[in-house]
């Protein structure tokens, strides 16, 4: 690819696409592709080609992402599209997002790991409710930076007004919603405007373009580094001549500093030990941080297996196994308490018993509905589970890891429900 | 001691491996039976360094399979066969010739020998009962590939249902199978071909000699570059030179063509790469050539 790097000193930003069915988003995502030179002869050729064939008038970009035989029939995106590009200072991991309701499922996919939301609203139709329910959901997942991408202007002659229309209505909304970082950018995905390039048909606009703010995004700070928080994944035991007695952690931090000496506690048993060592392949280290996936060893012979944490000894979670919980439904049969259903968190897996559905929340107006008494396909609730194994949870506010969940149908083998954790 | 991180973050590349090391782990602790598909490509190296990583200093916990087509280069078996006695892990061998002897597939002599990889490979996971095979697939390779899940559910039949995928959440990855059913994880996903080149480079490892500019005879078919060989008999019109080349991917050797290229480092290749107009595929895969959801098609049908 033209215009990238060597990846070892660049630092990395996911960013998820959101809004409603029609809104531009894949038609975006190729532009910036495009207008980044992240898209090779072949690939435009191809795209080229369709949408002269279909009888297109100009190339339609969303054919870069719109990779399933079925998306390009309908001219929809069906499920999460992932693309890469990168600047010389920063790679980008893309996640394209459904807009269609039915599809709500694919964008929580997308969103969960995304560092910056891009929500795309049509300039001449402002927020709809899909808008809006992408803009909870981007909330509720703690997507940390929000871009409003006003798009469409060309549609509306580069009007001031319907973009400060627009930009009034939507912070008015966002007020109830956590967000802490907001740009609101007017552009037009199809001609370009404001994507890489300034816009000269909109003077009027002095904030930067949509490219420039995604390289200049100040995502260093979003991490917790203070409450150290290690789910232990995989015992590593070689049974070798070699390496007899070794026998490590291994594990992906997810949240603090770990480091050879620290105090610590196993959970749920509570047993306390130190950290001997801390491994990274064949290299030991001194300190080990998020997302680093290493392998820790302790100096006393205490019983760990997975499912484990390892925390430090005054700085652990509470094991608990009464969980008070948002949770977005993903599947026609509806959620309702007295559901048995499956939970994983971290690298726990148990059982989970719906107690309670406290609220369901209007993505419209944000109104908690508490007479429902269960939550349908693409809604939102509050919802409060029994577990049969202690969760070693944080707050989802504290810890996009220790703090979410997924439920799954034990029937089916489906995903269907992903559950950020109160507190 | 490896470099200091004063500001605590990693480099995009660190966070790649991370992630991958991650996926091999949550594997190997939740399926019964996984096993590691190696083509002997660039992708399927890097996979088996990561795997290496993940477990170390214990070996691999799960064996490796390959599917021999029989046209596979020798430069790359070669490769194989050092990183399977360096790691000391257990070699599974499909070969399309056997399951034509024994009948498990037609001897379709018109059908691409690419094509019977498929019934192949489903056949010796059934056989072996695997339950979790690692691939090597990039999301940035083919358009079709940038939708897949990480786990990557195939029913009894050893489909994937593109339009009906599990919800796959922050990094909670869901491994429930049924009775027959199995699933395709793809650990480096979110890695990019220039991602794979800067890792090859930094861990320093051996991938096979092709990969790098070298003399070979090759022939001119559908605006490929072809190497000759016996199993590629040539057609009316085609003359074979001898050329400066190396090959972006490794394929099958009939269909698989090579790019004209002086690059002879990793530092060169990447250069090449950075500057490279089409797609590693789109250059050079005469299978994904064939209509624009070749690869999905395919990928349907159990392809890797
Ligand atoms: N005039 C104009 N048309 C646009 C612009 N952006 C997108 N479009 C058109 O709007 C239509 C929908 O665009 P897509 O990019 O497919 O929309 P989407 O948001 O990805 O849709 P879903 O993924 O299905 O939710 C296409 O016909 C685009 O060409 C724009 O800035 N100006
Ligand atoms: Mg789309």
């Amino acid at each position: 690819m033209a215009g990238t790097n060597t990846g070892y000193g660049m630092d990395l930003l996911r960013f998820a696409t959101a809004g409603s069915v029609d809104d531009g988003k894949s038609t975006l995502i190729g532009r910036l592709l495009l207008d980044s030179k992240a898209i090779f002869e072949d690939q435009l050729e191809a795209v080229e080609a369709t949408s002269e064939a279909k009888g297109y008038d100009y190339t339609d970009l969303a054919l870069l992402t719109d990779g399933l035989r079925s998306e390009r029939e309908q001219g929809i995106t069906i499920d999460v599209a992932y693309r890469y590009f990168a600047t010389p200072n920063r790679k980008f991991i893309i996640a394209d997002t459904p807009g269609h309701v039915q599809y709500t499922r694919n964008m929580v996919t997308g969103a969960s790991t995304a560092d910056l939301g891009l929500v795309l609203v049509d300039a001449r139709q402002g927020l709809t409710e899909q808008s809006r329910r992408h803009a909870v959901i981007l909330s509720l997942l703690r997507v940390p930076h929000l871009v409003l991408a006003v798009n469409k202007m060309d549609l509306v002659g580069f009007d001031q007004t319907v973009y400060e229309k627009i930009y009034a209505e939507f912070t008015q909304f966002a007020t109830k919603l956590n967000v802490p970082d907001l740009e609101v950018i007017p552009i037009s995905a199809l001609q370009g405007d404001n994507v890489v390039t300034r816009s000269e048909n909109m003077p009027w606009y002095s904030g930067p373009t949509l490219m420039h703010h995604l390289e200049h995004v100040h995502v260093a700070s979003d991490r917790d580094l203070i409450d150290a928080r290690f789910p232990v994944q995989y015992v590593i035991r070689p049974k070798s001549d070699e390496f007899h007695d070794y026998r490590g952690y291994a594990g992906q931090v997810a949240g603090g500093i770990l480091k050879p000496g620290d105090e610590v506690v196993v959970l749920p048993s509570g047993m306390t030990s130190k950290i001997a060592k801390i491994d990274l392949f064949d290299q030991e280290i001194t300190e080990a941080f998020p997302p680093m996936s290493v392998t820790v060893h302790l100096e006393d012979d205490v019983d760990v297996s997975r499912g484990d944490m390892i925390a430090r000894v005054k700085n652990a979670p509470s094991p608990s196994q009464d969980i008070d919980a948002m949770i977005c439904w993903m599947t026609t049969t509806p959620l309702q308490p007295r559901q048995k259903l499956a939970i994983k968190h971290t690298t726990r897996t148990g059982r989970a018993l719906v107690k309670d559905i406290q609220y369901r929340l209007d993505v419209n107006t944000l109104h908690r509905d508490q007479a429902t008494n269960e939550l349908g396909v693409n809604e939102i609730g509050r919802v409060t589970l029994r577990t049969t194994v202690p969760l070693l949870c944080d707050p989802y506010s504290k810890n996009r890891t220790t703090g979410s969940f997924v439920l799954i149908d034990e029937a089916t083998g489906v995903t269907v429900g992903a559950g950020m954790i109160n507190g | 001691m490896t470099q200091t991180h004063s500001d605590y973050r990693l480099s995009q590349l660190d966070q790649l491996e991370a992630e991958s090391i991650h996926i091999f782990r949550e594997v190997a602790a939740e399926f019964e039976k996984p096993v590691l598909m190696f083509s002997g490509g660039k992708d399927s190296i890097v996979m088996l360094r990561l795997a290496e990583k993940a477990f170390y200093p214990a070996k691999i916990p799960f064996s490796i399979l390959q599917v021999d087509t029989g046209l596979d280069f020798p430069e790359v078996m070669e490769t194989r066969d050092r990183w399977v006695a360096r790691l000391g892990v257990n070699l599974v061998v499909a070969s399309i010739d056997d399951a034509i002897k024994n009948g498990i597939i037609p001897d379709a002599a018109k059908i691409s020998r690419n094509r019977l990889q498929i019934p192949t490979l489903l056949n010796a996971i059934e056989e072996h009962g695997f339950t979790a095979a690692f691939g090597g697939g990039r999301r940035d390779e083919e358009k079709a590939r940038a939708k897949e899940r990480v786990y990557s559910h195939r029913d009894e039949f050893g489909q994937w249902d593109p339009k009906n995928q599990r919800p796959e959440l922050w990094s909670l990855y869901n491994g429930r199978l049924h009775e027959g059913e199995h699933m395709r994880i793809f650990p480096i996903s979110n890695w990019t071909e220039l991602d794979v080149w800067d890792y090859i480079g930094r861990e320093d490892i051996e991938i096979p000699s092709i990969y790098y500019s070298h003399q070979r005879r090759v022939f001119e078919r559908d605006g490929m570059l072809m190497s000759e060989t016996p199993l590629n008999p040539l057609r009316d019109g085609e003359v074979v030179e001898e050329r400066t080349v190396r090959f972006r991917t490794c394929g099958d050797i009939t269909l698989t063509g090579c790019v004209e290229s002086t690059a002879s480092t990793i530092a060169e290749i990447i250069d090449e790469v950075a500057v490279a107009r089409k797609t590693e595929r789109g250059a050079t895969r005469g299978d994904d050539r064939f209509s624009e959801a070749a690869m999905e098609d395919r990928k349907k049908e159990g392809y890797f």
